[in-house]
């Protein structure tokens, strides 16, 4: 190929470089103004754990520790009691005695939430929080439990608004041994006290469908696809995978 | 009472009717704040171009840019100096003192006094006092920017070698390797101009552009070619990208000024931005007419059409920088001296003809023809001849200097 081929090859693709870069200035902003515009979440957000409790205002943890011997990365540190017979704290035998959670070591893989029997540890949707020394990264049981209307406490470090920690109560995950197919359609926590009272996802029972993008994940998908479509990013929405039983968006 | 009478004479040559009556209080007063004006002037361009870019290249990115500080995040550069200011000034072991702390002024006063020569449009009268709107304007104006853009290259190349440290040295050697090569097409497209509107001055190069249409503007005149080729090359002598191998991040690290922080960092970030402002104030002043535009209502309006002009083509700065990616050091090399440097001197050598007139003009383009193809043709030689050494070095490696398969043939 000689040097005016090349030329005459590349010109016209030089310049159409430009134009491409020329037009981006006009297409919405894939970004969001942060603090002031937040996403909606995924379903599935592992934010920060909230201990929480019955209508009654008695704790639902029990102290079986259960959540400290599965954590992997060895952040819970669980004593149990035996309840006051005078002022039980949880109705059951013993209680938490001590709950403390080190946020510099958990990696939020709800595992703990998994392992509850009682469904007293969840993990919310906030994450918006910068402790400046290690004591503040431990949260103690005080600081864990949700209040007397469900909500969990904003701590000083901590930096969410009001309407924030909605959907507080993890979702269920498909592992876990509620997810079966005779629960569906149940809502998965007790909806005595704590937010995120929902019905169990559809589609859990499906053992094959089990990693389903949930229905916001989705909304958020399409949303950044949308903006980011003609712009080289291939932002087709996000095939599902064909379930067991045929059914196309794994409804069985 | 004989040195005035020595600066009356030469000031007299500068052409600008504030010296018409002679050196009085009035006039050197007038001259400093004309110094210091201009001199805000770029500094604030500067403050407003940093924001400016960091604007439009989110903008070219889908993206917000900065929006804290201020208003919209318009002080966001206000922010930024600041930071730099605060900032711990060290000087590495290894430097050379002395020329690690002139390294950063060498590099920002030329950059900000090649805009002295630039005519912002027109005169103004202060005090009975008639006076240019333009710092200086020496006959010899636009060698004046060529003088500038040379010391430039020493600010970079002693900044490289006078911080002690590998990367920056290597960054500098990249840069005068570049900024030398490419001051020769700068030279040469330059020439083109001022062969066009037959005076180094800026003001006449300025009045060579009015006329009705822009059929009169350098750029037009000169049939594109040397405009083009001008731009490519103050873009590289800039270090702008696509051209900033000098401080590439990727491979340098941060380049020349690696080993600077603080204030003398701030000095090569703003003069980096002063050579920004002042060369598209050059390349509006050479190529589009400067200060020249229609009237509105009879008035004129230069500063404000130069103001529009300047805003555009440092657009167009951002534009380039947000969508080309940097050229490989044999592309850079390829570029000015086998491509940009014989059509530099091809255009200079045919616009010199036609000024002469037509008959010139024609030969002139059938010699650059003819020269054009040789050279063409001995490039494609050389990449002949070198693509033979190199299918030779292989068939080296491959059966040994002997020519007989080695041991490690492959099976």
């Amino acid at each position: 190929m000689t040097w005016s081929d090349e030329l005459a090859r590349l010109l016209p693709r030089f310049f159409r470089g430009f134009v491409i870069t020329g037009r981006l200035p006009f297409k919405p902003r894939v970004t969001t103004l942060y603090p002031e515009v937040k996403r909606p979440k995924p379903e599935r957000f592992h934010g920060r754990h909230v201990l929480n409790r019955y209508e009654d205002g008695m704790e639902k943890c029990i102290g079986c520790e259960l959540c400290a011997g599965v954590c992997p990365a060895r952040c819970i540190y669980v004593r149990g009691a035996d309840n006051p017979p005078d002022a039980p704290v949880s109705p059951g035998e013993r209680y938490g005695f001590i709950y403390e959670i080190n946020f510099l070591r958990c990696i939020h893989c709800d595992m703990c939430v998994e392992a509850c029997p009682t469904e007293a540890i969840t993990e919310s949707k906030l994450f918006e929080w910068s402790f400046v020394n290690r004591e503040d990264a431990i949260y103690t049981k005080s600081e864990l439990l949700v209040d007397d209307e469900g909500m969990p406490q904003q701590l000083p470090w901590e930096d969410w608004k009001p309407g924030d920690e909605r959907n507080t109560s993890a979702w269920v995950r498909a592992t876990s041994p509620a997810g079966v197919a005779a629960l569906e359609g149940e809502p998965m926590w007790s909806g005595e006290l704590g937010h995120g009272v929902r019905p169990a996802q559809k589609g859990q029972s499906v053992p094959d469908a089990a990693d389903f993008p949930a229905d916001t994940d989705l909304s958020i998908r399409e949303m950044v696809s949308g903006a980011l479509r003609g712009i080289g990013v291939d932002g087709t929405r996000p095939t599902r995978r064909r379930s067991v039983t045929g059914g196309d968006e794994g409804t069985p | 009472m004989i040195a005035q009478k020595v600066i009356a004479r030469e000031v007299s040559g500068l052409g600008d009717p504030l010296f018409d009556h002679g050196l009085s209080l009035a006039v050197w007063i007038i001259l400093v704040v004309k110094a210091v004006a201009i001199f805000a002037l770029v500094m604030g361009s500067v403050v407003f171009m940093v924001m400016y870019e960091r604007k439009a290249v989110a903008y070219l990115g889908v993206r917000y840019g900065p929006n804290r500080a201020g208003p919209n995040g318009w002080l966001q550069s206000v922010a930024d100096g600041t930071k730099l200011l605060f900032k711990e000034a060290f000087t590495p072991r290894g430097a050379d003192k002395v020329v690690y702390k002139i390294a950063p002024y060498l590099m920002m006063v030329p950059a900000v006094l090649a805009f002295s020569i630039v005519p912002l449009g027109g005169t103004i009268t202060v005090a009975h006092h008639t006076t240019d709107l333009q710092l200086a304007n020496p006959p010899w104006g636009i060698l004046f920017l060529l003088m500038c853009s040379g010391i430039s290259v020493y600010g970079v190349m002693l900044a490289g070698w006078a911080s002690g440290s590998k990367y920056p040295l290597l960054g500098s050697v990249r840069a005068s390797a570049q900024l030398v090569s490419y001051e020769a097409v700068l030279g040469l497209t330059t020439a083109t101009v001022v062969v066009v509107s037959s005076s180094l001055r800026t003001t006449a190069i300025v009045a060579a552009q009015h006329g009705p249409f822009l059929y009169h503007w350098n750029f037009l005149r000169t049939a594109i070619i040397p405009f083009a080729v001008f731009s490519i090359a103050i873009t590289a002598e800039m270090t702008r990208p696509p051209f900033d191998l000098v401080e590439a991040e990727e491979e340098l690290s941060g380049g020349y000024n690696l080993e600077y922080a603080s204030t003398d960092f701030m000095w090569f970030y703003l003069a980096e931005y002063a050579a920004l402002v002042t060369n598209s104030a050059i390349i509006v002043t050479l190529w589009f007419g400067g200060p020249d535009g229609p009237r509105i209502a009879s008035h004129s309006i230069g500063p404000i059409w130069f103001v529009i002009k300047l805003l555009i083509i440092l657009y167009i700065y951002v534009w380039i920088r947000a969508t080309l990616p940097r050229l490989r050091y044999d592309q850079l090399m390829d570029l000015g001296w086998k491509r940009l440097i014989p059509l530099g001197l091809a255009m200079l050598l045919i616009v010199a003809g036609f000024q002469v007139n037509r008959k010139w003009g024609l030969i002139a383009f059938g010699a650059a023809v003819v020269l054009g193809l040789l050279l063409w043709r001995a490039i494609d030689v050389g990449h002949e001849a070198s693509a033979l050494e190199a299918e030779r070095d292989e068939r080296v490696t491959r059966n040994g200097p002997m020519g007989r398969p080695s041991q490690e043939a492959p099976r």
